[in-house]
């Protein structure tokens, strides 16, 4: 499924091989996550991703507010908890002051496409060297499966019982898209935990996005679209085949932009350079001072 | 406002010295200079919105950083650069927002966390007249907001007031030092008119040393991982998290209690006011006592820490006390907690970014005096009744007598509320 972030050469020929370990960014601890939910295998994907790229030590992380709260317990990287939906500017307060630093956020499709759009837009529209992952599994898995912006028409969720029903309840967003427009988006993509095959491609997107940063790029945003087998109200297995499925279909994968990719030069100025910040402010020097 | 005051508070300066100092003095706007200071005080990074009448301080700051290559950052909301702030100074970076009243409302979620998790950082009010848009006149309004609440929990941040632009530069510089000393968001509050007038300051500049912090995000390089973080879903734990916030704040309240006094000596009569409001309490002093009546002045520098013992002392001398606020009267409470009854206590307003005038207060002092020497010669009208009464009558009469008289403030407490003579509410 997953490459082993550090192979080891086999001592001799026919002996037994180490093809995959967990990586060490990744805490020894079982989570808290209910079985057959889908965020552990996009933390497994990005502690992955982040090991072979030598990037925990200098990583500084946001936590969002849903199921994923305790992702610091799970990743052992710098983490600061953001309030719901500010993941973003949180992110953009970090990536300003530590240029040096590479900064993630994780998020649920209620925090970031609904309470958070305006945070997630803005990052976004600045071109914020950020690492946005978006984890969209169409509800409001922690606090009890209500309804999201992502929500499927028709789905039932305990705040839509009869189904989401468009004349009142709207439409689903697909944000990914929608911020996909903005020039300050380097790259955008979307994946699924569906079966190995997607997983695969989503590790990829993930590690593109990150090194989209790495390399000095704007905004970056990997939606995962995964599963919630409580709030949807199926087993694993049916929650899977539903994802594969009609949420699919209603959120087709694939990489939406990559300007790094694309021709460069079409698009507006480069965003200067963030700005360093020296260890100790100026000495206190009232000459420095301009005229009021 | 009509009447002058010295920056700072201090005199008239005298010598030679003092006259160059005076010399050496720049004429600024309050935003301006209150920015300039955080800048000189190493500030590494500044967010936020533009918002009447602190917008001059965010545009400071625009054209100021970037040419020391530090960082400005208008947001998109004064929601982004309040969790901005909390991501830069997660990672220990000295950091500034300011807002002005309806954009605090806003901030206020973020405080919560910041508080919750120990993150150092200063905000600035520049409060204007409530509630919902209000206007953009000067206010005390906020008093409640900023004492008692802003977010959700139990928490308490320090917050300084105060009353010249001179002061407001230390005020913020001694923020950023609190703020880093105990893990905390402090708040600096004043009004528009401090904000926008202009005032010689002199340009006195510190910059704290820098701590060492050994909860910052760095990057998890040769060490454990860290997690700044609010939530605890343990009772048990949280519970100890909470104790351990109140201790922090029991140590606030021990070690950074301000509050200045003017004029105090000989005074039977106590002002209490801060910010804008103490300055024009400060003329109506020198008018009162024109007029014979002995007034002072207390002003409060913290708010919370709110100088409740020192106040307590002086309400043991007072003849009463005259709380005069740009609100309809929030510290106003606070003082009579602290006063616990030992004297009256009257209240003055102005709201709607209204000022009251040195006149003013001064009318509503005369007719809290008038009031205090009515109810003082009753009382002791009563008490020479009392002794005329006891040397004919049984024990009990006396002792009933006793119950029956008002006590002192009492009657005053009960007197109908009337906000603008400077009546009790
Ligand atoms: C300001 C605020 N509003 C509401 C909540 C309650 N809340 C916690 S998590 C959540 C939704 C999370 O949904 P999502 O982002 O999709 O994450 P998931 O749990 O599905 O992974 C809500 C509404 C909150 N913590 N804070
Ligand atoms: S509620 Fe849903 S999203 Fe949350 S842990 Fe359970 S399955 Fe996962
Ligand atoms: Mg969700």
């Amino acid at each position: 499924m997953t490459l082993n972030p550090n192979p080891e050469l086999p001592a001799r020929p026919g002996a037994p091989r180490l093809i995959y370990r967990k990586p060490d960014v990744l805490a020894d601890r079982s989570t808290h996550y209910c079985p057959g939910c889908g965020h552990g295998i996009v933390h497994r994907l990005l502690a992955e991703v982040m090991t072979e790229l030598d990037l925990p030590a200098h990583t500084i992380a946001v936590a969002p507010v849903g199921c994923a709260v305790f992702a610091y317990d799970y990743l052992n990287v710098d983490f600061v908890e953001a309030p719901h939906g500010r993941a973003p500017a949180v992110a953009t307060g970090i990536r300003r002051v530590r240029p040096e630093a590479f900064v993630l956020t994780y998020q649920g499709d209620g925090d970031l496409a609904a309470i958070g759009t305006a945070e997630i837009v803005h990052a976004a529209a600045r071109g914020e060297r950020i690492t946005a992952i978006f984890v969209n599994n169409g509800i409001y898995g922690m606090t009890g499966g209500q309804m999201a912006p992502t929500t499927l028409l028709g789905q039932r969720t305990t705040s839509s019982p009869t189904g989401r029903d468009p004349l009142l309840m709207g439409y689903p967003i697909r944000i990914t898209e929608m911020l996909a427009q903005l020039p300050g988006v380097t790259y955008a993509a979307r994946g699924s935990i569906a079966d190995a095959s997607q997983i695969g491609k989503l590790k990829a997107m993930i590690r593109r996005a990150c090194m989209v940063q790495i390399e000095g790029g704007g905004f970056s945003l990997v939606e995962a679209l995964s599963n919630c087998p409580v709030g949807w109200g199926m087993t694993p297995q049916e929650s899977i085949e539903h994802l594969k499925g009609p949420v699919v279909e209603a959120y087709p994968l694939g990489v939406i932009v990559d300007r790094a990719l694309a021709a460069v030069v079409t698009e507006p100025g480069p965003v200067p350079d963030p700005r360093a910040v020296p260890a100790d402010g100026p000495a206190p020097d009232a000459t420095a001072v301009p005229e009021a | 406002m009509t009447d002058t005051l010295e920056v700072g508070g201090g005199g008239r300066p005298k010598s030679s010295e003092e006259e160059a100092k005076r010399r050496a003095r720049v004429l600024m706007k309050g935003n301006d200079a209150v920015a300039e200071a955080a800048i000189q005080a190493g500030c590494d990074a500044y967010f936020g919105y533009p918002i009447t009448p602190q917008a001059e301080l965010l545009e400071w700051m625009a054209r100021r950083m970037p040419e020391l290559g530090r960082v400005f950052v208008q947001a998109e909301s004064e929601l982004g650069a309040i969790n901005m702030a909390l991501g830069a100074a997660a990672t220990g970076a000295r950091v500034l927002v300011s807002s002005s009243s309806p954009g605090i409302s806003l901030m206020a979620e973020a405080m919560s966390y910041m508080a919750g998790s120990g993150t150092p950082m200063v905000l600035i009010n520049v409060m204007r007249a409530g509630p919902g848009l209000g206007g953009i006149g000067p206010s005390q309004s906020d008093y409640f907001q900023a004492t008692k609440g802003h977010g959700h929990g139990d928490y308490r941040v320090p917050v300084l007031a105060p009353a010249s632009i001179g002061e407001a530069m230390d005020l913020t510089v001694d923020a950023f030092e609190l703020a880093e000393r105990y893990r905390t968001p402090v708040m600096v509050v004043f009004d528009g008119i401090l904000g926008q007038a202009m005032e010689p300051v002199e340009l006195r500049f510190r910059n704290p040393a820098r701590r060492t912090f050994d909860w910052a995000l760095t990057g998890a390089a040769g060490r454990p991982a860290r997690v700044i973080k609010s939530i605890d879903l343990v009772p048990e734990v949280l519970e100890k998290r909470n104790i351990a916030l109140q201790r922090k704040y029991a140590e606030i309240s021990r070690h950074e209690v301000r509050w200045a006094t003017e004029s105090m000596e000989d005074a039977e009569y106590v002002l209490v006011a801060y910010g804008t409001a103490a300055r024009v309490a400060r003329s109506a002093i020198e008018k009162a006592r024109a007029k014979g009546i002995k007034a002072g002045l207390f002003r409060p520098i913290t708010l919370w820490p709110f100088p409740s013992r020192e106040l307590a002392r002086v309400a043991r001398h007072a003849h009463a006390i005259l709380t005069v606020e740009l609100s309809s009267g929030q510290m106003v409470e606070d003082v009579r907690l602290a006063v616990e009854g030992r004297c009256p206590v009257g209240f003055h307003g102005r709201m709607g970014g209204l000022v009251p005038t040195p006149d003013e207060v001064v009318g509503a002092l005369k007719a809290l005096h008038g009031k205090v020497e009515r109810t003082r010669e009753h009382e002791r009208e009563e008490q020479r009744k009392r002794q005329h009464a006891s040397a004919a009558a049984p024990a009990e009469r006396t002792h009933r007598a006793e119950a029956d008289a008002p006590a002192r403030g009492h009657a005053l407490a009960n007197a109908p509320a009337g906000r603008r003579d400077g009546g009790e509410r």
